[in-house]
């Protein structure tokens, strides 16, 4: 048996799901290979070679990989030679775009966002916005698979020395091209894998209250996320959103400010370590599933945390 | 053009779900069920490209038991032109749906297909994008703008790191996030008018598509609970619990 990983990068280097998806891989029977298709990667090879727990790199690059589109990663996946008996990539976008059409061409029925190994067949995943945890069992003959960040802790990222093979990468099909991107700028930590993540809500009320939000997340080196209603009635960007259709975050502090915490928003933060909830309504939610709250007002109690710490 | 919107009825997203005490699954007798609310997103914006005259005809699918043609009938209000069930009492997994559609995109040849990026009880988000590679059409997931123009459409694409824009050669599939559109409500007038627009039947077994289940349930669990959490009076003490009983700053 071989595992064969997807990388998710930006052609310059690993993004921090793929040394996840590895970590994952590993709990399977059988060496795992890592295939980096882009474009100029090279450095993104040169990297994952050095990752525990990977035997081999394969390296396929062409210019139309540059954006790693669903219809032509399909195809580069698809011109794999190897015989691989899972294949896995992270449950990220870039994951969910991509996979199901290589599990639809392969004739396969995707496990999509595992958060256990429980056997090479056998996987633990959320369904219903987190509110069950389905243990299902794969009959294809091969397993193609989704892994969710959070549940895998990474393995080393130095010390490894596997070797890296130029392969094909396949064609480019003319379906789908690339016009143009709006990626938000921050020099704060990723939220998907920050150690800290401040959020905040409807509570806020507008773009401008979420400065403050700023400030404390500098204080501790956290990330911003926000409730959907937030990103919804425009305070913040949509990659902020946390939860059952936005982001899975799982940090060791998570601090929820002015959001009542909906089941949907809850999915994606409740397996955060230590959770702290700031709402002036002690009926709130958001409070049953936190570790230490605070009913205040946030616009006393946010200025107040920030000159205390 | 016409565009094929491709519907589920599940539980409401404001249901509280439980997990049976036989862990085979999760209760849905008497449970309120509805459109999942991004197929929902798809009816609108399907209904908003025919106002705008880009569209010419509507067409909701629905694959599942006798009581999905009630969420039809709700598409019919929202404005699609026509519906169709394709009736099963199986729960069908992403794979057997998306090998259905293709038979009825086969049937009906609509230029775009509409659907949501998941539903809200298996969280797949797979569906659109195993039909596009069955057909061997590109896709836009994840939309959160659709443009069609001169045989092409353009979408917006709600991706991990901001926005991604791509064009797409028609016919093509798309699937919808939460910001595309906000969902009209079905007016009166309008829910009394789907109930005579056509509903067709068939039978998923006339369609000769195998939909055998590739995957076994072996148990549905609660999730593990969180241990009761206190209240804390003032800052200074929510920062004392963190530095120096909880360790995390
Ligand atoms: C299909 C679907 C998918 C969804 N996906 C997501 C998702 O991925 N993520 C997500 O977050 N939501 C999601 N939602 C939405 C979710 O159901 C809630 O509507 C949303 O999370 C509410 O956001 P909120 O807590 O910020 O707002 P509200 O529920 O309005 O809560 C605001 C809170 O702020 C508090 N507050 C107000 N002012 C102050 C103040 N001055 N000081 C202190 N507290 C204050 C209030 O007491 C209240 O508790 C989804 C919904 C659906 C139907
Ligand atoms: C706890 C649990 C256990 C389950 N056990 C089994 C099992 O043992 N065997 C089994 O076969 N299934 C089982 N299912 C059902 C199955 O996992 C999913 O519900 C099914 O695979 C559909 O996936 P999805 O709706 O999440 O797809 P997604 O890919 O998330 O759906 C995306 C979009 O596809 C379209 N779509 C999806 N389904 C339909 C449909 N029926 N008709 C029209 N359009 C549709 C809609 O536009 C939808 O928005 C189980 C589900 C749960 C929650």
């Amino acid at each position: 048996m071989t595992t064969l990983v997807i990388a998710e990068h930006n052609n310059s280097e690993l993004q921090a799901s793929t040394y996840n998806a590895i970590a994952a891989a590993k709990q399977l029977s059988g060496e795992t290979v890592l295939l980096v298709a882009g474009h100029d990667c090279q450095s993104v090879a040169d990297q994952a070679a050095k990752a525990e727990g990977v035997d081999k790199v394969l390296l396929a690059q062409a210019a139309f990989l540059e954006h790693l589109l669903a219809e032509d990663v399909e195809k580069a996946v698809m011109a794999q030679e190897g015989d691989y008996s899972h294949i896995l990539a992270p449950a990220s976008t870039f994951g969910k775009n991509m996979m199901p059409r290589i599990a639809a061409l392969l004739d396969v029925q995707q496990i999509s966002d595992i958060i256990s190994v429980e056997s090479d067949d056998t996987f633990k995943r959320p369904v219903y916005a987190g509110n069950a945890i389905a243990t299902v069992k794969s009959n294809d003959s091969k397993k193609v698979i989704t892994v969710r960040a959070t549940a895998f802790d990474s393995l080393a990222t130095e010390g490894g020395s596997a070797s890296i093979e130029n392969v094909d990468a396949g064609t480019h099909t003319e379906l789908s091209n690339y016009v143009g991107e709006e990626l938000t700028e921050s020099e704060r930590p990723d939220l998907g894998t920050a150690n800290v993540v401040v959020s905040g809500g409807r509570g806020m009320g507008n773009g401008e209250n979420f400065e403050m939000l700023e400030t404390l997340a500098d204080k501790l080196g956290a990330a911003v996320g926000a409730s959907r209603a937030a990103v919804d009635a425009g305070f913040v960007p949509n990659d902020y959103q946390v939860g059952q259709t936005g982001k899975i975050v799982a940090p060791e502090l998570y601090i929820a400010v002015g959001i009542s915490g909906a089941i949907q928003h809850l999915a994606g933060m409740k397996d955060s370590k230590v959770i702290v909830a700031i709402n002036k309504d002690e009926e709130a939610p958001i409070f049953q599933v936190a570790d230490y709250g605070l009913v205040e007002d946030l616009f006393k109690a946010i200025p107040e945390l920030i000159e205390a710490l | 053009m016409k565009i094929l919107v491709a519907i589920k009825r599940v539980i409401d997203a404001n249901v509280k779900v439980r997990v049976k005490p036989d862990n085979s699954g999760v209760e849905t007798a008497n449970v309120k069920m509805s459109m999942n609310p991004f197929c929902e997103i798809a009816v609108e914006e399907a209904v908003r490209l025919k106002e705008k005259g880009i569209a010419s005809e509507v067409v909701a699918v629905s694959i599942g038991n006798q009581q999905c043609q009630e969420t039809l009938r709700t598409a019919l209000a929202l404005g699609a032109d026509k519906a169709i069930l394709v009736k099963t009492d199986d729960q069908l997994e992403p794979l057997a749906v998306s090998k259905v559609l293709k038979k009825v995109v086969e049937q009906e040849g609509p230029e775009m297909v509409l659907l949501g990026k998941q539903s809200i009880d298996g969280d797949n988000n797979q569906t659109g994008q195993m039909l596009g590679a069955l057909l061997g059409w590109g896709q836009g997931t994840f939309a959160s703008e659709v443009e069609v123009e001169d045989g092409k459409t353009k979408v917006t694409r709600e991706i991990d790191g901001g926005l991604q824009t791509i064009e797409l050669k028609l016919p093509a599939v798309v699937t919808t996030d939460l910001r595309l559109n906000e969902p009209r409500f079905a007016s009166l007038p309008n829910i009394m008018k789907a109930k005579r627009k056509p509903l067709d039947e068939v039978a998923l077994a006339d369609l000769g598509v195998d939909t055998a289940s590739r995957t076994e349930t072996i148990s549905v669990e609660n999730p593990p609970e969180r241990s009761e959490g206190i209240k804390v009076e003032t800052v200074a003490e929510l920062v004392d619990k963190l530095k120096n009983e909880a360790k995390v700053i």
